[in-house]
């Protein structure tokens, strides 16, 4: 399998294809600051205005959910952030920002893993 | 020792209601799709409250009852508002308790914090707030001999607030007794995570404010929140949180053509330079404690000291002796005075705080203390604990790069002057930071080149009113705690005057 740097559980898979449901199309913004910083947000797709400030990371590939969910972040925060793999899960939790999913009594999570030189150099 | 009985047992000095709807137009009214959601105390994780699931429909409602305040609140006099801010720091100060211990058990924090430091600090908020506008002058400009400007300020009108979870009732406020000062109406959604403390307060205080001047929206930030930001009857929006949330919101306000404050948080400095060390002192056993005050609030601050900075030549002493420091924090039932670090305050918050020590860990960090989940048995095994750790690490490494917001501190070791700021200011964010030196010429300096909004020299989590609070660089936009806050909640009236009896010559 080629090598990525950011995937999804199986229990977050799951809550993506109730909210493409809800939702439509979605995608994931990755935040960062105090409070709820560091939460990936998911909104439905477009709703968040990504730009020239925003890197990329991928797009999940969620069976039963049509179309692929980009998951976005600032460039500035990616920098600190390139040598790792993210993987988005969710927990119970009251959620907050403007995700979608914090009314669900979920939240979304991102458990990190440090990329191998393997990956970093496919990656590059 | 004073252990304060829990919110519905027999002698709690608060008794939450059952279920809480939205405060509009000066009186609770249900929410309009009916829903509700539970609201857990993070001390036990046991559900003690319900609370409206706030809607678009409830935001429509909340901001019509403000734009129909809006104009006689405007027009009431300086004196006569802050009457009202007056009033409302005596009626909160005369429950001092009954407010700390609902702040204690919506948030999960100390009750020795909530008395010692949120509900007194948001006392003398208002009663900053109420001096500030008694005293605030307008500007004449003298343009020529016939001619003048006057400058007035005028309030924008209504209000958008969106609440952060961390200090309920102090964040709520800090953003509004600068908005009523100033002359506005406020619809203030506080965090879903921490709903109930600020019913507490509407219920003290409703009697004090003319229906319609204050109206609180519950719900979730997709449901409610959001439908409020997006509002096009309101004139601004001030949020607390994190970066993409606040770009969402400035992106909301750009539809409307709307101003935004907004405080989305850091990662901050704390440098402790080598004369620090030189006696063992008073000031050194300040140093100390401000080192461990990266366990302030359970590490739940925008500012929390979250990087400490040593200079190499006292390192291993002075980390030692913190370590020691820190490894004597108490940890405990929130309600014991006793207790110094409470519980985190939500499901959520305590599982990210485990995934960041956890990658701290695969990036190979060392643990010097702490490191895993607290389980404090009893009642409290049902509650979100966390021991206060100690990293020793690399500023590249994500532990240093992101706040936390829990009680995990990362240090690392400086060489000299140079290496310490770029250290400090390799971050994205630059709201805290502090400086410790015996040296007055170095504290200073310090204190100078830092890109940060708020540089605390020789003390720090101090949050005092009159002393100004908010972000370089990606932690915001907007100074909070001081009178300039005004200014964000005010537009500026100019009147060109002429006194000149001739024409101006071009017709």
């Amino acid at each position: 399998m080629p090598a990525n740097r950011v995937d999804v559980t199986d229990d977050a898979a799951a809550l993506l294809r109730t909210l493409a449901a809800d939702h439509g199309p979605l995608m994931f913004h990755q935040s960062g600051g105090c409070c709820d910083g560091s939460a990936p947000m998911c909104y439905p797709a477009g709703e968040f205005r990504t730009g020239g400030s925003d890197v990329h990371l991928g797009d999940l590939e969620v069976a039963g959910v049509p179309q692929p969910v980009p998951v976005w972040m600032s460039a500035a925060q990616f920098e600190y952030w390139k040598h790792t793999h993210l993987t988005i899960d969710v927990v119970p939790g009251r959620g907050s920002g403007f995700s979608l999913e914090a009314p669900e009594g979920v939240r979304f999570l991102i458990r990190s893993r440090l990329l191998s030189d393997e990956e970093l150099a496919e990656l590059a | 020792m004073t252990k304060f009985a829990a919110p519905g047992e027999s002698g709690s000095v608060v008794t939450f209601e059952p279920r809480y709807d939205h405060f509009i137009g000066g009186e609770y009214v249900a929410p309009a799709k009916g829903a509700y959601f539970e609201n857990p105390t993070p001390v036990t994780g046991k559900t003690f409250t319900e609370i409206a699931r706030g809607t678009a429909d409830d935001v429509d409602r909340a901001v019509a009852a403000a734009n129909g305040a809006a104009p006689a609140w405007g027009r009431t006099s300086p004196a006569e508002r802050s009457g009202v801010l007056l009033k409302i720091a005596e009626r909160m100060e005369a429950n001092l308790e009954k407010l700390a211990v609902a702040e204690s058990w919506d948030n999960g924090k100390g009750v020795r914090e909530t008395l010692a430091a949120d509900i007194p600090l948001a006392i003398d908020h208002f009663r900053y707030f109420a001096g500030a506008i008694r005293s605030q002058e307008g500007g004449i400009s003298q343009i020529d001999e016939d001619t003048v400007a006057y400058h007035f300020h005028e309030p924008l009108g209504v209000v958008g607030q969106i609440i952060p979870w961390n200090f309920p009732l102090l964040m709520a406020t800090w953003k509004l007794a600068p908005a009523l000062a100033a002359g506005n109406c406020v619809v203030l959604k506080p965090a879903e995570q921490t709903p109930a403390s600020i019913h507490v307060l509407i219920e003290l205080i409703a009697d004090l404010l003319p229906a319609g001047v204050l109206n609180v929206v519950n719900g979730f930030g997709v449901e409610a929140g959001k439908p409020l930001a997006q509002h096009p009857g309101i004139r601004k929006v001030a949020f607390t949180g994190e970066t993409t949330t606040g770009r969402l919101i400035m992106q909301y306000a750009s539809e409307n053509i709307i101003p935004v404050t907004l405080e989305l948080g850091g990662k901050s400095p704390n440098i402790f330079f080598a004369d620090v060390a030189s006696a063992k002192d008073a000031f050194y056993d300040k140093a100390q404690e401000g080192f461990a005050m990266f366990a302030l609030n359970q590490g739940e601050v925008c500012t929390c000291p979250s990087r400490a900075l040593v200079q190499s030549s006292i390192y291993s002493q002075f980390v030692g002796d913190a370590v020691e420091r820190v490894g004597a924090i108490k940890q405990g039932h929130p309600l014991d005075t006793d207790t110094m670090i409470g519980a985190q305050a939500s499901n959520d918050q305590f599982e990210k705080i485990l995934s960041y020590i956890d990658i701290g860990k695969q990036e190979g960090a060392k643990v010097l203390t702490g490191g895993e989940k607290a389980d404090l048995g009893g009642e409290l095994s049902g509650g979100y604990y966390i021991q206060p750790t100690v990293f020793e690490g690399d500023n590249k490494m994500r532990i240093f790069q992101e706040e936390i917001f829990g009680p995990v501190v990362s240090v690392a070791k400086f060489d000299d002057y140079d290496d310490a700021i770029k250290t400090a200011n390799d971050t994205l964010y630059g709201l805290g930071a502090g400086v410790w030196s015996r040296d007055g010429n170095t504290a200073f300096r310090a204190g100078r080149d830092i890109e940060a909004g708020r540089v605390w020299t020789n003390c720090y989590h101090a949050y005092p009113a009159h002393a100004a609070f908010g972000g370089y660089k990606q932690s915001g936009i907007g100074r909070e705690n001081h009178k300039m806050m005004l200014d964000h909640y005010q537009q500026t009236k100019n009147l060109l005057v002429s006194y000149s009896p001739n024409a101006q010559g071009f017709f």
